[in-house]
């Protein structure tokens, strides 16, 4: 029997719903300690003095000078830019400068470690930053000849804010001391809440140097959306230098108010477009001009920016495009790995921009779409030519029928209610030659039971074990009840890459896959538990193989940028209350085509969950920033959608193949989280109200719905950078 | 201090004014029972306190002298809803799920769709978008699934 594309019971077992699975807090080690961070509280400037105002009796006290000798002091990830603990520079408010720890939590937390400063003037503003972290171009045609051959120019300015991620389970490590001789620690081990276990082995070895056995374990993590990408290296470097300093485990659990202040966010994002157009709606030209916000230090921005970009002219068709990313530093904590990466924030502008279009043109918004979608054998912005695997019409179509938008057009007029498209897409795996670079692996081996996968890819809530189970079991032609998971340890599991950027699925399952028919056929017909008991063991581990038709210049920006994309259309419905200046999310059709939805309801259930969290970055969650840093660190007001605010929802899940994925499939995960946010601003345009910003809180709408286009435009100027932007053509 | 823990009488050697959420998961070595937030917002540290749902960080473990308190132990492994959120995908991470469930017991037998999504107002969930817990819910209290959303009139009415 095939498990591939039904919903087998997960492998997770019972214990999330007994309260039996240990998350990191839930372990304790004998002789265990409390880690604590002492951060930095000005944004930019000079340590002068550090000073402990406490007894030290019982206290662990670390600072940079604790980095051993054959170390460095640095938190690595793409480059090595960002500290471990401050020496002397500051460049945000959270950054670490001490690490305490001691056996009892109140006295630790009572602790005060006076610190003073030489002050610098602080940069919060992106537009107003001279320091570029990272920019790039895109090009395709000529942008003259494409606005030479326009006869409507259409511009505007779009901007996002910062998301928090809220998985419910906060950062959090415990590292034990393990391994040592007479005189010294030589071996460590992390337990913790992490998406990347190979991303804080490497940080551990290059912070520690030489002459440490580094050993991550994944404890089960209570959500990540990408922020439990990079920042668990951060926490991981900090544990290990107070369990390598006192000899004891030391557990670091970050509270929800530490963790919102300290740890990354999605990037806030600028995008400008100007558009030239044929009176029909054809696009002859598009100059998009993107920035977003990287922070203090580099972190992932770099790789954002170019999925940001990437993805800047969204699922259209256009022979001439220009695209300008660029990344600046500011003197706020780091952004980093968000659910979309990039792709959300450039979309959002790509969407609103479009009805904005219709609106000019007086075309119909679906029409416009459909008049310039993407169909096979269309190249992208990059040049990529589109195979068969590409859908946007497909998805536009069966959302606009699903959901009776024709004729929800005309009978919410006049009254309360809006409805918006959006058509998104999202490429799945790493950008260009990041997959071939990565060179993942995994393995599957006999047990005396059946088969057991080994991956790193790590399960967060997604059902990543479950989902691969199923693949293994298919592709050996086993029960899925012979196939075991190998828990994430790096001791025991090959580096399959991080779990991120929607290739978990695609990109990992395909390597199981291989390795499954190579163990298959080794087997000659036997049950893996019959040869085990005859043979003994046998593993098969194989490597990643981009397919060979990807082609990619990294510095052009040109060629195959993904190896296939997912493709999605959002229909919104919202309810706009005149007295509150609220704007309800009532209803959400989404339609995706992910090729094949392995486990259809886990399939159901990620698209549901980004639906919502695009609902949240849509309407609600708003990232107030003072001084360079989160002023409302909060769940009390920084809210994420409960119940009460989370629309209806209906999903339809559309499998049009990537023939190169595991059973057809294409990345999912990300997706979903690219779309909700323009098509509820385009539902409140079908009110009248000329929205480019979001989240879209009651003020942000109470701006748009007074005096509607010119307070919104005088809003848009705000939000421009560099030279101003002219008013849009036809006004 | 006092009290009835899942059903059993129990003694408990723990400060007054501890939050019962310590209390629980060091005195107690109740792990099941999570934080999420630490001041009542997202409902991750749901326990029963004579029946009904409580934030387990907001009180002081004194105020549950005498009283029954329940926590996602005391359910047992064999519950409708616990197999029906595994079963349904109502936990994907499951760091909520012990609340979740505890808050869906509260809301007695059969709630309509309404009453679900305000009973699990307070129990916030960033992965699911809730529609599948919602599932769940219906699934173990109706002894089958209920498309939700489409159907009941009632999810109308919630403002």
């Amino acid at each position: 029997m095939t498990v591939v594309g039904t919903n087998v019971k997960r492998k997770d077992g019972i214990g999330k719903a007994t309260g039996r699975t240990k998350y990191a807090d839930d372990i304790v080690f004998p002789g265990m300690i409390h880690g604590r961070t002492i951060r930095a509280t000005i944004p930019c400037g000079g340590i002068k003095s550090v000073r402990m105002d406490f007894d030290p009796t019982g206290f662990t006290i670390c600072d940079h000078r604790d980095v051993p000798a054959g170390g460095k002091n640095t938190v690595a990830l793409l480059v090595e830019d960002q500290p471990c603990l401050v020496e002397t520079d500051v460049r945000h408010v959270a950054e670490p400068v001490v690490l305490l720890a001691h056996e009892d939590r109140e006295t630790l937390l009572r602790a005060n470690v006076v610190i003073d400063y030489t002050r610098q003037t602080p940069v919060f503003d992106p537009t107003s930053s001279t320091q570029t972290l990272k920019e790039f171009t895109i090009e395709k045609g000529s942008l003259k000849r494409g606005f030479d051959s326009a006869e409507v120019i259409v511009e505007g300015t779009y901007r996002t804010g910062h998301q928090e991620h809220i998985y419910i389970e906060t950062n959090g490590v415990i590292v034990v001391p393990d391994g040592r001789d007479a005189a010294r620690i030589t071996g460590i081990t992390v337990y913790g809440s992490i998406q990347c276990p190979f991303y804080v082995e490497k940080a551990l070895k290059t912070m520690l140097g030489p002459g440490y056995r580094v050993r991550v374990v994944q404890t089960e993590t209570g959500g990540g959306f990408g922020g439990k990408e990079e920042y668990p290296s951060m926490l991981a470097c900090h544990a290990a230098l107070l369990a390598i300093k006192s000899g004891r485990p030391v557990k670091m659990i970050y509270d929800r108010v530490e963790d919102m202040l300290a740890t990354t966010k999605r990037h806030p994002s600028i995008v400008r477009h100007r558009t030239g157009l044929k009176k029909d709606g054809r696009i002859t030209a598009m100059d998009v001009d993107v920035m977003i916000d990287g922070g203090a230090y580099v972190t992932l921005s770099p790789v954002v920016l170019s999925r940001g970009g990437i993805h800047a002219a969204g699922p259209y068709r256009c022979k001439n495009t220009r695209i300008k990313a660029r990344a600046m530093f500011t003197n706020t904590p780091p952004n980093g790995a968000f659910r979309g990466f990039g792709a959300p924030q450039t979309q959002f502008a790509m969407e609103v921009h479009m009805d904005r279009i219709a609106e000019a043109l007086g075309v119909d918004p679906v029409k416009l779409r459909e008049r310039n979608a993407l169909r096979p054998g269309d190249t992208t912005a990059t040049g990529q030519v589109l195979k068969s695997d590409c859908s946007a019409l497909q998805v536009l179509k069966e959302a606009v029928k699903r959901s009776g938008y024709r004729r929800k057009v005309t009978k919410y007029k006049g009254t309360n209610r809006g409805i918006g498209v959006a058509l998104f897409f999202h490429g799945s795996g790493f950008t260009g030659s990041g997959e071939l670079k990565l060179g993942s692996r995994a393995a599957v081996e006999l047990t005396e039971r059946g088969v057991r996968l080994l991956v790193s890819s790590t399960e967060i809530g997604q059902g990543t074990r479950t989902m691969h189970a199923q693949i293994v079991a298919d592709a050996m032609g086993i029960p899925y009840e012979d196939v075991e998971v190998a828990p994430v340890d790096t001791a025991i599991v090959p580096d399959s890459g991080p779990t991120v950027a929607s290739r978990t699925c695609m990109v990992v399952g395909k390597i199981l896959e291989h390795a499954s028919h190579e163990l298959r056929d080794a087997l000659r017909g036997m049950r893996p538990a019959d040869y085990f008991a005859k043979n003994g063991p046998l593993r098969v581990e194989k490597q990643h193989v981009p397919p060979k038709w990807i082609t990619w210049d990294e510095d052009l920006y040109r060629g195959d940028a993904y190896a296939t994309y997912a493709w999605a259309c959002d229909v919104a419905e919202v309810e706009f209350d005149p007295d509150t200046y609220e704007v309800h999310a009532k209803r959400i059709t989404a339609v995706c085509d992910i090729g094949k939805a392995i486990h259809p309801a886990m399939a159901r259930g990620q698209i549901e969950g980004g639906t919502v969290q695009g609902v949240g970055f849509g309407l609600i969650e708003q990232v107030v920033m003072k001084n360079g840093a989160m002023a409302n660190s909060q769940l009390t007001n920084y809210t994420i959608p409960t119940t009460l605010d989370t629309p209806e929802m209906d999903i339809v899940i559309i499998e049009n193949p990537f023939p190169e994925g595991p059973f057809g499939a294409k990345g999912l995960g990300e997706l979903p989280i690219d779309g909700p946010a323009p098509a509820l601003v385009n539902a409140m345009r079908s009110l009248g109200l000329d929205v480019r910003e979001v989240p879209a809180t009651p003020e942000i709408v109470a701006l748009a719905s007074r005096g509607v286009r010119a307070a919104a435009e005088q809003h848009s100027d705000r939000m421009t950078y560099g030279a101003p932007v002219a008013r849009s053509v036809p006004a | 201090m006092k009290l009835t823990l899942n059903g059993v009488e129990r003694d408990v050697d723990a400060h007054p004014m501890k939050r019962l959420l310590d209390v629980l998961r060091e005195e107690c070595e109740l792990t099941g029972t999570k934080e999420g937030c630490g001041e009542g917002e997202c409902g991750a540290c749901t326990v029963l306190v004579d029946g009904a749902p409580v934030c387990s960080c907001l009180i002081p473990f004194a105020q549950v002298e005498d009283a029954k308190v329940t926590t996602i132990e005391g359910l047992g492994e064999d519950h409708p809803l616990q197999h029906a959120f595994m079963d349904e995908v109502g936990a994907q991470c499951g760091i909520c799920t012990p609340g979740m469930i505890l808050s869906a017991i509260a809301l007695g037998d059969k709630p309509s769709l309404a009453q679900i999504k305000e009973g699990l107002a307070g129990n916030l969930c960033r992965c699911t978008g809730y529609e599948a817990i919602y599932r769940a819910i219906q699934k173990a209290t109706y002894g089958r699934r209920r498309p939700a959303g489409r159907r009941s009139s009632g999810a109308r009415k919630v403002p």
